[in-house]
């Protein structure tokens, strides 16, 4: 899992059928002081998170498969948390 | 799930049996605003992309699930056509 930000949102009508319906959200991934310089992603919005949250995306098949109950697809990129606080040891 | 433009076609008439049904284009990475990102792949394609199209595809045994018999090589497939992407500059970061 990585801590993103959610910097947009992706607009496709014409997707796998695993896709259909699902809000797809354009996360970056942040630096150690949380600014979004990373990566970019399309992740699947699991947890109704909003543009600028920063939140926790998993890359992996099986999380992405326990997280909407079903079984094991297409589906690999899901924001599985909206980060409320990260304390630095 | 990640960028891309499709920028060819593969053309294989021996392949395995689980792509008999799916072609497989010529993918170049891309930034979200379909700025060419790294070095091009080759995908299955699921979703009739046509060249010059952004699409976005995705990635490792997920790309195998996504066809119809999972039980196949497929490291890329094509997932969804790119209608649109609004990214809002956040952080100001570039």
């Amino acid at each position: 899992m990585f801590l993103a930000r959610v910097v947009g949102e992706v607009v496709a009508t014409t997707k796998h059928p695993e896709l259909a319906a699902q809000k797809l959200l354009l996360v970056r991934g942040v630096d150690p002081d949380g600014r979004a310089t990373g990566r970019r992603m399309i992740a699947l919005d699991t947890v109704d998170a909003g543009m600028s949250d920063l939140v926790l995306v998993s890359d992996e098949g099986n999380a992405a498969a326990q997280v909407l109950r079903r079984p094991r697809g297409a589906v690999r990129t899901v924001i599985v948390g909206v980060v409320d606080e990260v304390s630095a040891a | 799930m990640h960028f891309a433009r499709v920028v060819g076609t593969v053309v294989c008439t021996e392949r395995v049996p689980a792509w008999r049904r799916h072609r497989l284009l010529l993918l170049q990475p891309t930034d979200a605003a379909g700025t060419p990102q790294g070095r091009p792949l080759v995908a299955v394609d699921l979703v009739s992309a046509a060249p010059g199209q952004p699409v976005f595809y995705v990635r490792g045994r997920e790309a195998a699930n996504a066809l119809p018999d999972p039980d196949n090589p497929a490291d890329a497939a094509i997932v969804g056509i790119v209608d649109a992407v609004r990214e809002q500059p956040i952080d100001g970061a570039a």
